[in-house]
């Protein structure tokens, strides 16, 4: 049964490597998608309506912003759904599973690294959220920065240390903070009689030309996402490593 | 030339790495083993001059999910003989 499992196993492969052969060579100026008139109008025009040097960080959070924006609430809604499942089912009693003493004392060694490193980890989180216009980074990955720092102190004391810090309605205030950014921004936009997410007509409110009311929104779309992220990639952490009972070590 | 030899090695590597994943018996090895793939498309990318996304692997892919996969595996019972 095994060996004939594997003839359509095979054969999909074979039919993957064959239609691979007619891909594109890599950088070729004229695949089609070089060639669609989509990407040289984003190549030409995001440093002239914009006045941002990184075009990924332009196109992901103004031109299609509104895909981001939900791209957000997704993650939003997967630390809801975790916390669901989660809360609330660890009360039952666990047998021999959990009846042992866990670790006595924090290791010396790793909580001192952990104290010299999260600072710089936290310090590097701010300058990938906001230097994402110029160099990669944004404020999808200065959040899981940011999140990780807090699973690294959870790693290294356990997790009541850090939950002291991020407790866990504190993380879902600032998730929701981070998603009421984004829309805010938005529907401020709105307001000064543009569309939604049309951050050129922040103008008004802030004293600079209409490109760089973009750069700044941009800006504080980032932040609202660096929120967002940071703090459901901890909880996620928090719930999943306790099933929901918030204490204790690994 | 010597970007091609090194794209083959990663490619080589992330196979091996796959199979890997696969074939390993304890779970913990296995997250341990994705986190490497996870590294490893990263540096392709980074490679091929995506570096948002090489970026957004080496934190998401490398870090993070790794880290939730090895907590979510400490959690499980894990009845095995070996």
């Amino acid at each position: 049964m095994k060996w004939i499992s594997l003839i359509p196993v095979f054969s999909v492969g074979a039919l993957l490597l064959f239609a691979a052969k007619d891909f594109p060579e890599w950088g070729d100026p004229h695949s089609p998608a070089s060639q669609s008139p989509v990407s040289s109008h984003f190549i030409n025009n995001t440093g002239v309506d914009t006045e941002v040097p990184n075009m990924v960080t332009a196109v992901l959070a103004d031109y299609r912003g509104f895909d981001t924006m939900f791209e957000t609430v997704v993650v939003f809604i997967a630390g809801i759904a975790v916390l669901a499942i989660l809360k609330g089912s660890g009360r039952r009693p666990r047998g021999r599973h959990r009846s042992y003493k866990l670790e006595a004392e924090p290791d010396l060694i790793v909580t001192y690294t952990v104290r010299l490193v999260v600072p710089v980890i936290q310090l590097f989180a701010f300058y990938v959220l906001a230097h994402g216009h110029v160099s990669p980074g944004g404020g999808f990955q200065g959040g899981v920065v940011m999140g990780a720092s807090f699973i690294l102190i959870a790693l290294a004391w356990d997790l009541d240390h850090a939950l002291v810090r991020m407790s866990l309605p504190r993380c879902m205030v600032i998730a929701a903070v981070g998603i009421i950014i984004y829309a805010g921004i938005g529907f401020l936009s709105m307001f000064m009689g543009g569309e939604f997410l049309d951050y050129a007509e922040l103008e008004r409110l802030l004293p600079v030309s209409r490109e760089m009311a973009r750069y700044y929104a941009i800006l504080g779309v980032e932040i609202g996402v660096g929120f967002t992220v940071a703090s459901i990639m901890f909880a996620l952490y928090a719930n999943l490593s306790s099933e929901g009972r918030l204490k204790g070590g690994l | 030339m010597g970007l091609e030899l090194l794209n083959i090695f990663i490619l080589l590597l992330l196979v091996v790495t796959a199979l890997a994943a696969l074939r390993v018996r304890d779970l913990i090895t296995a997250a341990a083993v994705f986190g490497v793939y996870s590294f490893l498309m990263c540096l392709l990318w980074a490679e091929m001059g995506a570096v948002d996304v090489a970026f957004t692997e080496a934190t998401v892919g490398a870090g993070v999910s790794t880290v939730v996969l090895v907590a979510t595996i400490f959690n499980l019972k894990r009845k095995s003989n070996d």
